[in-house]
């Protein structure tokens, strides 16, 4: 069923007051738990909250992409199951669930997080390729920075598996990990009315008008964005909304 | 003589044999089997007198005559209102039970209640097949503006609602929010903000721990440490006349400990 009405929500926000009894700008609880599964070469498990999202990272062999014969290359999928959310549907992926993967795909891909010369194996032939998955268990509001954050502890805690020759061993992992820069850590700002808010209810994200997720390295630098909602936002929102997010991802990099 | 097989608030789980022999009587969540009381859901057993029941832990709420529940409206008919009670049946509100005043012949049914809205009803009767009847005359039934609306266990309601109302009387006076509780597990809270928060909070510690005993004595501990000072006077105005003396020592207790914490 539909829960309070819009209004009633920005009322309350203008007293600073969400249901939960947070703050416009205060997150729920984070717990993020590393390497908890042993056939993925790296995994994560983050809960915001009641939201819970499983990340896991798969390696292989293939050939690289005619346009970057020396690179290897990421893919992210993310599948929203009805066992998170009644609302998900089984079958092809949503535009909801392609939106989840592009973004956090764009976080890690554009911030040069993984440096892909490196995964390279042989010019032209071979190239490692990290694919990265994306699980919500339970939605309860914030795929978005759950996910992300989920795929980042991942792909930090994953570890190359042994290559033999053509073969790849999965069941004996080397101790290498993959080629790390940076650390884009991922946050959404919400605007509801005239306020903003972050780490949205299931209820909030109902009701929302516009929604900016922002991806920030650890010297601030912003390397991603992308934009939802129906409203369009102001020059003056954009800037309030990336200086919220600036804020909140230094919060959130102590998780990582 | 009887013997019973569980105590009281033992989980079962249907089939467990409750009660050997015939002086008990099977009710709610059990049926007899031979000389045998078994659960026919999982739940808590309750023996009331010579009564046997079984409180389910969880599932959708089952419609009852004489229940006061929340619901919206889904479907504007040609006589009445199509209302979702959240339960696996739709209920019906025909013109005459909706409102005291006349409604004329085709009138705009939507100026009364609309898709969307909430109104809080009664329901007068259920069918063998589950067709419900509910009816806004009585006390209290009304369309519901403003406010939010929480989503709680059907179980939990009758711990929500307290002794005669206890439970819930306690959070109005300490929130000064206008709360409904519908047995269907919808509740409908209306204050200002703050309040508002308080209230769900509490309303969903309530449901948390509804199986733990001397709970209005947890709950009120936790209003009396939740509620700010300052809300609190003005409603508890009325009774600072009668006991000014151990009210102003509360007053004078909990002030302070306020500080500590800032």
């Amino acid at each position: 069923m539909e829960q309070e009405n819009k209004d009633h929500l920005v009322k309350a926000l203008d007293v600073d007051v969400r249901f939960d009894g947070r703050k416009k700008l205060q997150y729920r609880d984070i717990t993020v738990e590393s390497g908890v599964y042993k056939n993925a070469e790296g995994s994560a498990k983050v809960t915001i909250g009641g939201t819970e999202v499983l990340a896991g990272v798969k390696m292989e062999v293939r050939e690289p992409y005619p346009d970057s014969p020396d690179e290897g290359t990421i893919m992210v999928g993310a599948e929203l199951i009805p066992l998170s959310n009644p609302e998900f549907e089984l079958g092809r992926p949503s535009i909801q669930a392609i939106e989840l993967a592009r973004v956090v795909d764009r976080g890690i891909r554009e911030s040069g997080m993984i440096d892909f010369k490196k995964l390279c194996i042989k010019e032209g032939e071979k190239v490692w390729v990290v694919s990265i998955d994306i699980i919500p268990m339970n939605d309860e509001g914030n795929l978005f920075d759950a996910s992300a954050l989920a795929a980042l502890v991942a792909v930090k805690n994953a570890v190359f598996p042994k290559l033999d020759g053509d073969k790849i061993d999965y069941s004996e992992k080397t101790k290498n990990k993959l080629p790390l820069n940076k650390e884009p850590i991922s946050v959404t700002v919400l605007k509801i009315g005239k306020h903003f808010i972050v780490d949205p209810t299931i209820t909030e994200e109902a009701k929302i008008d516009a929604r900016l997720m922002v991806s920030f390295g650890e010297d601030e630098t912003i390397h991603a964005m992308q934009k939802g909602g129906e409203t369009p936002l102001t020059a003056d929102d954009l800037k309030e909304m990336v200086k919220i997010a600036k804020t909140k991802s230094k919060e959130l990099r102590k998780f990582v | 003589m009887s013997k019973l097989l569980v105590k009281e608030r033992d989980v079962v789980v249907p089939g467990e044999d409750i009660v050997e022999g015939m002086d008990y009587l099977p009710s709610k969540g059990t049926y007899r089997e031979g000389d045998k009381i078994v659960a026919s859901q999982l739940g808590l057993v309750r023996i009331d007198g010579k009564v046997i029941k079984v409180i389910p832990l969880s599932g959708k709420y089952a419609p009852k005559r004489g229940d006061t529940v929340i619901g919206k409206v889904i479907d504007v008919l040609m006589s009445g209102w199509r209302i979702d009670i959240d339960s696996a049946y739709s209920a019906m509100l025909g013109l005459k039970e909706a409102t005291s005043s006349f409604i004329a012949r085709g009138a705009d049914l939507t100026k009364y209640y609309d898709i969307g809205e909430y109104i809080a009803v009664n329901i007068t009767n259920v069918t063998s097949q589950k067709l419900i009847d509910v009816s806004m005359r009585g006390p209290g039934l009304r369309k519901l503006e403003g406010g939010c609306f929480i989503e709680v266990n059907t179980s939990k309601v009758p711990r929500i609602i307290g002794k005669q109302g206890s439970m819930i009387s306690m959070i109005k006076q300490a929130t000064d929010c206008r709360v409904i509780v519908g047995q269907n597990g919808i509740v409908w809270i209306s204050g200002t903000p703050e309040m508002e928060a308080i209230a769900i909070d509490v309303i969903k510690k309530i449901a948390k721990e509804a199986h733990i005993p001397g709970l209005t004595d947890t709950i009120q501990t936790y209003l009396d440490k939740k509620v700010p000072k300052k809300k609190i006077v003005e409603p508890k105005a009325e009774e600072q006349e009668k006991k000014p003396e151990v009210k102003d020592t509360e007053e004078k207790k909990e002030t302070p400990s306020k500080e500590e914490k800032k």
